[in-house]
């Protein structure tokens, strides 16, 4: 069975980054179908009503990354977009104390200074720091990442404004930078402070999405990837979209089909249909046949090549390189309906900290422990927990008076001894609400449904390998022109008019888009559009 | 459950003084200052303020300054080692005025020395230091405490502040001179006492242990009274020190430390402050790259300017206004020219009710620095640009004998 009707371009995978692909391709008037296996978009990037009235994020949950010239290009405000403020951290402590970092400059000092007068005014510098850092890297997001090794004009002329642009780094910024791309988080944020607390819960930032504990080397780069987001301008803001993290997926659609791009839901992709080394089309899983000039994949690399091409489609040492990719999934979500707030010992009551982060990390050692328990297959059994309550932000996530809460959990590995089962799941979500209970006791009495997600759930329902959320690690050896695999960096793969999209491309994870537009901006470039 | 708000226990605080500054804030007119409420005015306009501080006396709680002792056997070493004056030559009951800067000579914040003992030292400053104190003071015998919170400070500034704490202390305090401090007793209330201030008038800041500060406020104000003592907030002070010259963190420089790029950043030299940096001290923080500095021309300087009134009263005439001037200092940065092209910016602007000028304090290229230099400064009427006369002048534009008078026996100025 084939479809008549031959397309410009057929995305595969309606992912925030597919969807922001096709809306690009379909604004440069390509005839664009967006094909995805699921019954809804958006990937990872969802809300889904599980339970009557109750809305979850199910997988990602904040906003950060989202560049700015894609909110701008694709207009998405008219489109439902709606970014609200998630302004404050509090890191609850075993000992009924707590750490909080708020908006208000004058109260996060008084609550470092608490633990540490000193770490309250090395925050500060380290903040510069980090401006500086991120300003100085910011660029290269928004870069196709050039060629080292056979580099074209172009991409010399990439490096050379890379160069140029590092080159106005000081001698400090510049030391900083290099440690941040080979250190642990922890190992870097000893060089600043001293109380235990701090260290923890902002080495946390560092460890979320690999599989690599505080005390790892390359963690310290993924503090940094952190600070990347900006939101109005302002560096490592952080924020919730009103209606969920599916609204960023809805109103990137929504933005698609106003410049006339196709969706269509449940319509898995099958494989990629070649033709003496050129992508022609793809066959639906339903056998249905579906023929286009150019044929764009938003999934990971693994799933990209190993999946939809046949082995023989592919260069020996290209898929070499993409089997030794490393993907590694790490985390788990709760996401739980509840009767009433959570009442924390160390803030007892409902507070403007309800409103935030609550991060539970009370310490390095708590996170490196939680790490060892998942390097011999086991899920912590104190995990890191980052933990928002939507239902706070806006009221629409929840019936009135009710709320959800999404909790990201690490360390869940994919590779469980004995395997993911029910029984496992189930004990998996137990001890997240036990570590949570140690922090607010009443969390038992007031959960009126719970959904937990192991790395396997986001395999099986999310299409992430192994559970990686950031479609592989971000380790430095796979990132920028190395992401996925050096000389296919450049969205472009060893299968003519087939490219990859999704955020196994630079600069890699998060709710981020970039990867969608570069690739759309590089089809464009070739189709001389 | 409680429902008032669980971030509470962190919300900015009132300074020592906060039980009576509160009930006398009548405009509710509050100002955060380094985590602190502050009254930007007691009264419902600060004129009065003002007033009281040129004319009798106004107190104004200073609190929020950052506040540190530096004490041991290595104290001198650190206070020396830290700050661009020479501090061996600080004698036990002075007190200077001085910046300190990073280690390539720019400045991190500016403020008051005191020695208060041989190897005590009490440091004022606008940011927080303690982290950078203890950088410094690696291998040193010293104990450096904060005491911000535990200190509560008034600064009682005017030509009837003398008479005012004299009457209160033991009567030592006419010999005490500008920029020394003592430790003396106001009805019982332990304090110290050094002649400094921020409106460059004669003036006193009192120093004392925040268990003491809501007595010693009123003993202050009970004697005051008789002498017209007015509460007075910062928006007057804010006047004052423009006319007085004096550089406000922030506003006419900012922090070495808190600049992203580097043109933000100021040596000691570009602020004025070339009178505080001494180049034969021991090493310091900061030494090596102001000499090297020093040894080159300066290419900024920080002046005063004093707008033209006629070129002001021209510039309305035009829309068929009277010239409109400021109630207030304003804080916002202003282009200089010098015929079309900019040479420097203005960052602070104030009427000074006293000299009757409209006076600025500006950063300018060194060659248009020259006092009497005629330049012109961007004014905006009816919302256009325009441009107003104004000349390069010597600061402090307002700086009465009083200020550092020696006194052999009080009287009533």
């Amino acid at each position: 069975m084939t479809t008549a009707r031959e397309y410009d371009a057929i995305v595969i995978g309606g992912g925030h980054n597919g969807l922001v692909n096709a809306a690009y391709l379909g604004k440069a008037g390509l005839n664009t179908l967006v094909l995805e296996r699921r019954h809804l978009v958006g990937g990872a990037t969802v809300t889904e009503e599980l339970f009557p009235g109750y809305k979850y994020s199910v997988a990602s949950y904040v906003v950060s990354l989202l560049r700015p010239e894609i909110i701008r290009d694709l207009q998405l405000p008219r489109h439902g977009l709606e970014i609200l403020p998630l302004e404050s951290t509090i890191t609850p402590l075993p000992n009924g104390d707590y750490l909080g970092r708020w908006a208000d400059h004058d109260q996060t000092r008084r609550d470092l200074y608490r633990h540490s007068p000193k770490d309250a005014e090395a925050y500060d510098d380290f903040g510069t720091l980090m401006y500086q850092l991120a300003w100085a890297v910011k660029p290269i997001l928004g870069m196709i990442p050039p060629n080292p090794i056979s580099p074209s004009i172009r991409d010399l002329r990439t490096m050379l404004k890379l160069g140029g642009h590092l080159r106005n780094l000081t001698e400090t910024q510049f030391h900083a930078l290099f440690k941040l791309m080979t250190m642990s988080s922890a190992d870097f944020l000893d060089e600043w402070f001293e109380s235990e607390v701090l260290k923890a819960t902002m080495s946390a930032s560092g460890i979320i999405g690999t599989f690599l504990g505080p005390r790892s080397p390359g963690t310290a780069y993924v503090l940094l990837h952190h600070y990347l987001g900006e939101i109005d301008g302002a560096f490592r803001a952080w924020g919730f979209a009103k209606g969920g993290n599916g609204m960023v997926a809805e109103s990137i659609a929504s933005a698609a089909r106003s410049h006339s791009v196709e969706i269509r839901t449940e319509a898995a992709v099958d494989h990629v249909l070649t033709r003496n080394g050129r992508a022609v089309g793809v066959v639906l899983e339903s056998g249905e046949e579906i023929r286009a000039k150019t044929i764009i994949s938003g999934l990971d690399p693994k799933l990209t090549f190993l999946k939809l091409l046949e082995p023989n489609d592919l260069p020996d040492d290209f898929l070499d390189s993409i089997r030794k990719y490393r993907i590694r999934g790490s985390s788990g979500k709760v996401n739980l309906s509840l009767s009433e707030l959570p009442d924390f010992t160390c803030l007892p009551g409902v507070g403007p900290h309800l409103r935030g982060a609550i991060s539970v990390s009370p310490s390095v050692e708590y996170l490196e422990r939680a790490y060892d328990d998942a390097k011999y297959g086991a899920f912590s059994r104190r995990p890191y927990l980052d933990i928002v309550i939507p239902s706070m932000i806006d009221p629409g996530m929840a019936p009135a008076g009710r709320h959800v809460m999404s909790i990201f959990v690490q360390y869940a590995p994919f590779h469980l001894k004995g395997g993911w089962t029910d029984t496992q799941r189930e004990a998996f979500g137990d001890t997240v609400i036990d570590t949570l209970a140690e922090y607010a006791p009443n969390i038992k009495d007031v959960i009126l449904h719970r959904q937990v997600m192991t790395p396997l759930d986001l395999q099986e329902e999310m299409g992430l390998t192994e559970g990686n959320i950031f479609h592989g690690d971000l380790s430095l050896n796979q990132l920028f022109f190395f992401r996925p695999t050096t000389a296919w960096s450049q969205y472009r793969t060893p299968v003519r008019n087939f490219y990859q999209c999704g955020s196994g491309t630079h600069p890699g994870g998060g709710v981020c888009g970039a990867p969608g537009r570069h690739a759309a901006l590089e089809i464009l470039k070739d189709l001389k559009r | 459950m409680n429902r008032t708000g669980a971030g509470a226990p962190t919300a900015v605080k009132g300074t020592p003084f906060h039980e009576r500054t509160q009930a006398l804030c009548q405009g509710k007119n509050w100002r955060r200052w380094s985590g602190f409420v502050s009254a930007s005015s007691y009264d419902l306009t600060h004129e009065h303020e003002y007033h009281a501080i040129r004319s009798a006396a106004g107190l104004i709680d200073i609190s929020p300054l950052y506040k540190y002792r530096i004490c041991g056997s290595d104290a001198e070493t650190l206070a020396d080692r830290v700050v661009t004056r020479d501090i061996t030559k600080l004698a036990v009951g002075q007190v200077c005025y001085t910046p300190w800067c990073d280690s390539d000579g720019k400045v991190r914040d500016d403020g008051t020395l005191h020695r208060l003992a041989d190897s005590d030292f009490r440091l004022t400053s606008a940011e927080p230091t303690l982290l950078w104190l203890h950088e410094n003071a690696e291998g040193l015998k010293v104990e450096i405490k904060e005491e911000t919170e535990q200190v509560g400070a008034l600064a009682l500034q005017g030509p009837r502040s003398l008479n005012i704490l004299n009457e209160i202390t033991d009567g030592a305090l006419a010999e005490l001179r500008y920029f020394h401090v003592i430790q003396t007793q106001i009805e019982g209330i332990s304090v110290h006492i050094s002649r400094t201030g921020y409106t460059g008038d004669l003036g006193y800041e009192i120093w004392v242990d925040a268990s003491d500060a809501v007595p010693l406020w009123d003993t202050i104000f009970r004697n005051g009274v008789k002498h017209g003592l007015a509460p007075a907030g910062l928006l007057a002070l804010d006047i004052a020190r423009v006319e007085a010259g004096l550089l406000l963190i922030d506003v006419d420089y900012m922090p070495a430390h808190r600049a992203v790029i580097e043109s933000r950043k100021s040596s000691p030299f570009e602020l004025g402050l070339g009178w505080t940096v001494s180049l034969d001290k021991r090493n310091y923080v900061g030494r090596t790259a102001l000499r090297e500095e020093q040894s080159r021309p300066t290419e900024w300087e920080f002046r005063g300017l004093e707008i033209d009134w006629l070129s002001l009263e021209d510039a309305y005439a035009e829309v068929d206004l009277p010239p409109q001037i400021p109630g207030m200092t304003l804080r916002e940065s202003v282009p200089v020219y010098a015929e079309e092209e900019q040479v420097g910016y203005a960052t602070s602007r104030s009427w000074s009710p006293t000299v009757k000028k409209y006076l600025a304090l500006a950063h300018l290229q060194a060659k248009y620095a020259k006092i009497g230099t005629e330049l012109k400064i961007e004014i905006t009427v009816e919302h256009q640009r325009r441009t107003a006369i104004a000349r390069v002048a010597k600061t402090p534009f307002f700086n009465p004998a009083r200020k550092r008078a020696t006194f052999d026996v009080v009287r009533t100025p």
